[in-house]
């Protein structure tokens, strides 16, 4: 106990005190930061631009229906042709020029108008004109009908159907994938975790080989031993790492959006789509803050220390067991460009994971592909925290599932660190050999 | 218990490869003890059950009268033929690492590492790191490392494999202070020449099997075979070589007419040489007389040799 802890120590320390890992450390939260920054930075230029577009109205059926926004101005040409319109619009360099021809029919006013501009117009500036000309299409059709713009906003209805589980609960829809994707960011946290810190451990097993220290050291501890302490230390220098991120990534980006003055939810842009119509365009849906609060609720509703418990135990679990596979594959390597081919195999389940997960689990958290992969030990991991935060028990994962699944993720546990401890007793001693399949299955068999 | 290390039939497989076959071997205490054979006899493989890195598929071993267990390992100092350090990693806190690993506290070990440190002149290389020292530097550092903890019993694989003729002999004088204060020695070697002047024991291992084993002038002594190298102050060479090729068996022989010199090797009936030095002081001066001792390499081929003639 006293050596493993030691080895956990010196392995923690070699790891923490590496050049390389201090810069990653302390450069990538300004990187990621500088980035978040830069994108809401381009996103409001890119608003700021300022397009002016020129309205050729030949018509009798539209007047003011275009109404100015922060990022679009109209402009009216009249009495003008439509080449000398088109001309000037180039030479004021506006962004471009509607037509609306004169006709005695609205519906072949709207057929025959055009948007002209330099280039392919931006989808930004079609969905407004768009939205103007059905609405105006849609007003045109209920006179014909008789109807007043005050009867129709009576029969103009939206419904979304309330739903609601047996106990009683409230739902809102799209919860499903919220929780989901609040799984998802945990199963990928582990997914990114096993593969860049596994692969630390797998050059830490290396570097061992090929600087020859590995016989001394074993000549004092436990092969086992040395590789259990090099798994723990690598993570814990992983989770230190993790906590430096967090903590400075939020502290930069706080400072970052108080400097440049950018309001977060600007980011948010599908959020709100504006529409640049008058009052009579459609209600908002009515119940908009309620859902928001439903949708509140739903979070709270989260059990979240429920799920950062299986986080850690499935966490802790698979990282092990992935880990020691990627030990086992450096001590039976001589150098890194050897790992290739025992690598492929053991992204290729984390990789499965993560996909299934996003497209399977996301309809449907309780069906057969979610459960089975949630069950695979190799995959576990990721996918039932996908499905966890729905719960556990009725609605969400029944308890034998859960108990099954970490069953077999500690078997599994315990059978791939046995198996991976053979190959790297063995391996850590062999110099010069390329190891194939066969020749690391014979060494299982050695004593 | 005058033996610190005692194997008895040990056997071990790499699956259809047999890498020791029943050996059985006795290392007496505070002695230097030479495990002799070419590549791949086993010797590294052997050593490495000592070192309980691997465990052997039969037979037992004993350390001190015990059966060897997992707390010896405290007791045990080994520089491995493939041996190294941690590169970027500092010499002093690597040499630390490695001594608490063995079993040394932290604030013993720091005294022990200054004290050898001074005695091998190496006192301002503590927050160096590995990579920024030379070879022969770092070799002095593993040395440190293995005998820091006062082992009971030292093996060295190839001990002298890689060192600069400087640093192998300030080693040695080490290895034989430490031999002085009770450490009993294992030298493994396929070099036989190079620790035949150390080992007052040997054992020579061929092909997973030892083929002999015992103290070093012991077996001399059985295998020297009464050969004689002899140089005669004459003028008349010719004479007297056929003189005493009559009467012995001689080869070797060389004439130089400047030095009125010759020289021949001399093989004796039996072991009573003086009457055959009387002869010969009759019929010339004798200015050479020396029995030719086979060196350990020809016993070694001599009873590797044998052992196939006979198979």
């Amino acid at each position: 106990m006293r050596k493993l802890l030691l080895i956990i120590k010196r392995e923690y320390l070699a790891k923490v005190r590496n050049k390389s890992f201090v810069i990653m450390t302390f450069l990538s939260p300004i990187l990621m930061v500088g980035m978040v920054v830069l994108i809401a930075y381009l996103t409001k230029v890119n608003d700021n631009d300022h397009k002016v577009i020129a309205i050729l109205n030949e018509s009798n059926f539209f007047s003011n229906e275009f109404i100015a926004t922060t990022s679009t101005s109209y402009v009216n040409f009249d009495d003008v042709s439509l080449e000398t319109a088109k001309d000037s619009v180039a030479s004021l360099g506006f962004y471009g020029l509607l037509y609306i021809p004169d006709e005695i029919h609205i519906e072949k006013v709207c057929d025959r108008s055009f948007f002209y501009t330099e280039d392919a117009p931006s989808t930004d500036i079609t969905e407004k004109i768009d939205a103007v000309f059905q609405e105006r299409l849609r007003q045109s059709r209920l006179l014909e009908l008789g109807l007043t713009a005050s009867e129709f906003e009576k029969v103009d209805t939206r419904f979304d159907i309330r739903t609601a589980t047996f106990d009683g609960q409230t739902n809102v829809k799209g919860i499903n994938e919220i929780k989901a994707f609040i799984g998802g960011g945990f199963g990928y946290l582990i997914m990114m975790f096993i593969i860049i810190y596994g692969g630390f451990v797998m050059r830490s097993v290396i570097e061992e080989k090929t600087s020859r220290i590995i016989e001394v050291i074993i000549s004092s501890v436990k092969p086992f031993q040395l590789m259990l302490g090099k798994i723990i230390g690598t993570s814990l220098a992983g989770i230190t790492q993790f906590g430096i991120w967090l903590v400075s990534a939020s502290l930069l980006l706080l400072v970052a959006f108080a400097v440049f003055d950018i309001d977060p939810s600007a980011l948010n842009t599908s959020a709100h789509l504006q529409t640049g119509m008058g009052a009579n365009m459609a209600p908002p849906i009515p119940t908009a803050d309620q859902t928001m609060q439903l949708y509140a609720q739903e979070l709270f509703r989260i059990p979240w220390v429920m799920l950062i418990f299986f986080f850690l135990v499935y966490f802790l679990l698979g990282y092990l067991i992935y880990s020691s596979i990627y030990a086992a594959i450096g001590a039976a390597v001589d150098n890194e460009t050897d790992t290739q081919q025992f690598i492929f195999p053991i992204i290729l389940p984390l990789m499965l994971a993560i996909y299934v997960g996003f497209f399977s689990v996301f309809s449907n958290p309780h069906g057969p592909i979610a459960v089975g992969f949630s069950l695979f030990p190799l995959t576990s991991p990721i996918v039932m925290l996908m499905r966890l935060p729905g719960g556990i028990g009725e609605g969400g994962v029944p308890v034998w599932e859960l108990v099954t699944s970490i069953l077999l993720l500690f078997g599994t546990f315990i059978g791939i660190v046995w198996l991976a401890a053979k190959i790297y007793r063995v391996g850590i001693l062999m110099y010069g050999k390329k190891p194939t399949y066969k020749e690391l299955f014979k060494w299982l068999k050695y004593d | 218990m005058n033996n610190i290390l005692v194997a008895k039939e040990v056997t071990k497989k790499y699956g259809e490869h047999t890498a020791l076959d029943e050996v059985s071997l006795n290392i007496p205490k505070n002695s230097i003890y030479g495990l002799l054979g070419p590549n791949g006899a086993g010797k590294t493989t052997l050593i490495r059950i000592i070192n309980q890195i691997t465990y052997p598929d039969k037979g037992e071993v004993y350390f001190d009268g015990e059966a060897l267990q997992s707390h010896h390992v405290a007791q045990i100092g080994y520089l491995p033929e493939e041996r190294g350090l941690y590169k970027s990693m500092k010499v002093g806190e690597q040499a630390l690492y490695l001594a608490q690993l063995k079993g040394l506290d932290k604030a013993e070990a720091k005294k022990r590492l200054k004290f050898w440190f001074e005695r091998l002149e190496i006192g301002d290389w503590w927050n160096k790191k590995i990579q920024e020292l030379s070879k022969g530097m770092a070799q002095k550092i593993q040395f440190i490392v293995t005998v820091l903890h006062e082992p009971k019993l030292l093996i060295f694989d190839e001990p002298f494999s890689g060192f600069d003729p400087i640093n192998a002999n300030i080693i040695k004088d080490e290895i034989l202070k430490l031999k002085e204060q009770g450490t009993s020695i294992i030298f493994s070697t396929h070099r036989m020449e190079s620790v035949e002047e150390l080992c007052e024991h040997i054992a020579l291992i061929h092909r997973s099997k030892k083929v002999l084993d015992g103290k070093l002038s012991d077996i001399k002594r059985a295998y020297k075979n009464n050969v004689f190298r002899v140089g005669l102050q004459t003028a008349n060479a010719e004479l007297i070589l056929s003189e005493i090729t009559e009467k012995f068996k001689v080869s070797n022989s060389s004439f130089d007419s400047l030095e009125n010199q010759l020289d021949f090797t001399l093989q004796l009936p039996d072991e009573n040489s003086r009457e055959v030095l009387a002869y010969l002081s009759d019929k010339a001066n004798v200015n050479r007389f020396v029995e030719t001792i086979p060196s350990t390499s020809e016993i070694f081929i001599r009873t590797v040799q044998s052992k196939e003639l006979n198979a």
